[in-house]
């Protein structure tokens, strides 16, 4: 099999998983319907314990991206959990290609997290009066690199923690100390595009979280074969 | 290791120790005799990423070779980092209190042993809740790869995006400046190499004694089976 082949036949096995799980998403809606239940949660929460006050519009930013990382935790780790549960992770082996199964499962939890996003800050701009985007620019740049970084790296720490006990609690354990530096830098770029900074005060940050995209993406393809074939 | 090594050892971190703090280390701006604290807290924190490194490269080499022992060896190494980033933050943690005024400032050194501190956490949990030995050697080689790719940017790239407030960083740079020169007069900069490999030394004695341990109850464990 040439190389063009094989990369097209994994290419189809990823555009498979991709649409296998969107399929079993749409048909029972498990995942999307508990999220947006979360958020309301989680914001609600946040609105009351803050009821009264005036939350300055730097902490804002960083309040919003602690319900966004706790979204993603509480939801991205179902995209292996569920296979390993099933058992149908087997299947998936004989099937198609790791990288297949990576891509095609990042795919899925991008589209999840993009979704949820736009619903996490359409209601947070909604409730939150402080939360105004001064320059629209940074925060839509930070949305876009910031929450592939974030389901890349909670994509392969899914499959690390599918194979272990107490799945739950130790999700947001492992992808803590790694999604950090992401974090960091999307906070203090949504923090800049609150004070109305210029684009170019932002430029360091979108340097930061789009290095660690392309580091991040690249490690999981090429330690997925190990993670996977256990 | 032989027996003179070990007695070597001792004798040089004791008197690295002795010197370290009774020698005259001249006059340092802002921060005097509270800069002797370098002896010790800067070797450790060496350590602390030294041990982080030598833990991946092991992992590495489990995935290669899938040699149990090569596993153990990963996981001594993360335990005597552990250990080693625990020392480096309460020292660095009392002496912050003397000389900035309060025990943790999130400095951006201070921001990366803390996620360190954090992996290593992360990765002890993770041993724990794997119960088949293979899979826990595979799955804990791979968080440490992952965990040391992302280290770099808090280790290399932060601290040179924000202002910190260790020696070093910012206006006054009185021991080390940004571009990684050193001004140590001479018998202070010996000292703290000395140091330096003193401690390094030890690091390897704690190595190779638990990590022997580690595979004598392994063997062990895995004959009554």
């Amino acid at each position: 099999m040439t190389a063009e082949r094989a990369i097209l036949n994994g290419m189809r096995g990823a555009v498979a998983i991709f649409s296998k799980d969107l399929y079993s998403e749409l048909r029972t809606r498990y995942a999307l319907n508990s999220l947006l239940m979360f958020v309301v949660v989680t914001l609600s929460i946040i609105l009351f314990s803050t009821a009264g006050e005036t939350v300055s519009p730097s902490l804002s930013a960083g309040i919003l991206w602690i319900i966004i990382f706790f979204a993603a935790m509480s939801g991205l780790s179902r995209s292996f959990v569920s296979e390993e549960e099933r058992g149908t992770s087997m299947t998936l082996q004989l099937w198609v290609t790791p990288s297949s199964v990576l891509v095609g499962k990042l795919l899925f939890n991008s589209l999840l997290i993009y979704i949820l996003n736009v619903m996490i800050i359409l209601a947070y701009m909604l409730t939150m009066p402080s939360f105004v985007v001064k320059t629209p620019l940074i925060f839509f740049t930070t949305i876009l690199i910031g929450t592939f970084g974030l389901s890349a790296a909670s994509t392969f720490i899914a499959a690390i923690i599918s194979k272990a006990n107490s799945k739950g609690t130790l999700y947001p354990v492992l992808s803590f100390p790694i999604l950090l530096p992401l974090l960091m830098s999307v906070i203090d770029a949504t923090r800049l595009s609150v004070d109305g900074a210029a684009f170019g005060e932002a430029i360091g940050d979108f340097k930061i979280m789009f290095s660690y995209c392309v580091v991040v993406t690249t490690v999981a393809i090429v330690l997925f074969d190990f993670v996977w074939r256990d | 290791m032989k027996n003179w090594m070990k007695i070597g050892i001792g004798v040089w971190i004791a008197a690295v120790v002795a010197i370290g703090l009774a020698m005259p280390i001249g006059y340092i701006p802002g921060l005097g005799a509270k800069a002797r604290i370098i002896f010790f807290h800067v070797p450790m924190s060496w350590l602390a990423v030294l041990a982080f490194f030598m833990s991946m490269w092991y992992g590495i080499a489990y995935l290669r070779k899938k040699d149990m022992t090569l596993d153990i060896k990963s996981a001594t190494a993360a335990e005597l980092g552990f250990i080693f980033s625990i020392l480096a933050t309460i020292t660095g943690s009392i002496w912050a209190k003397f000389n900035w005024g309060s025990f943790w400032n999130w400095d951006p050194r201070e921001t990366s042993i803390f996620v360190l501190l954090l992996i290593y956490g992360a990765y002890f949990s993770l041993r724990s809740a794997l119960e088949i030995e293979e899979r826990r050697a595979t799955l804990s080689a791979v968080y440490s790869i992952v965990a040391f790719v992302t280290v770099p940017f808090f280790v290399f790239i932060m601290p040179r995006m924000m202002t910190g407030l260790h020696p070093g960083e910012g206006s006054p740079a009185p021991i080390v400046n940004a571009s990684g020169k050193m001004y140590m007069d001479a018998n202070m900069r010996y000292v703290f190499y000395a140091s330096l490999l003193g401690f390094s030394f030890l690091y390897v004695w704690l190595f190779q004694l638990r990590s022997k341990i580690g595979i004598l109850s392994y063997n062990n464990h895995t004959e009554i089976e």
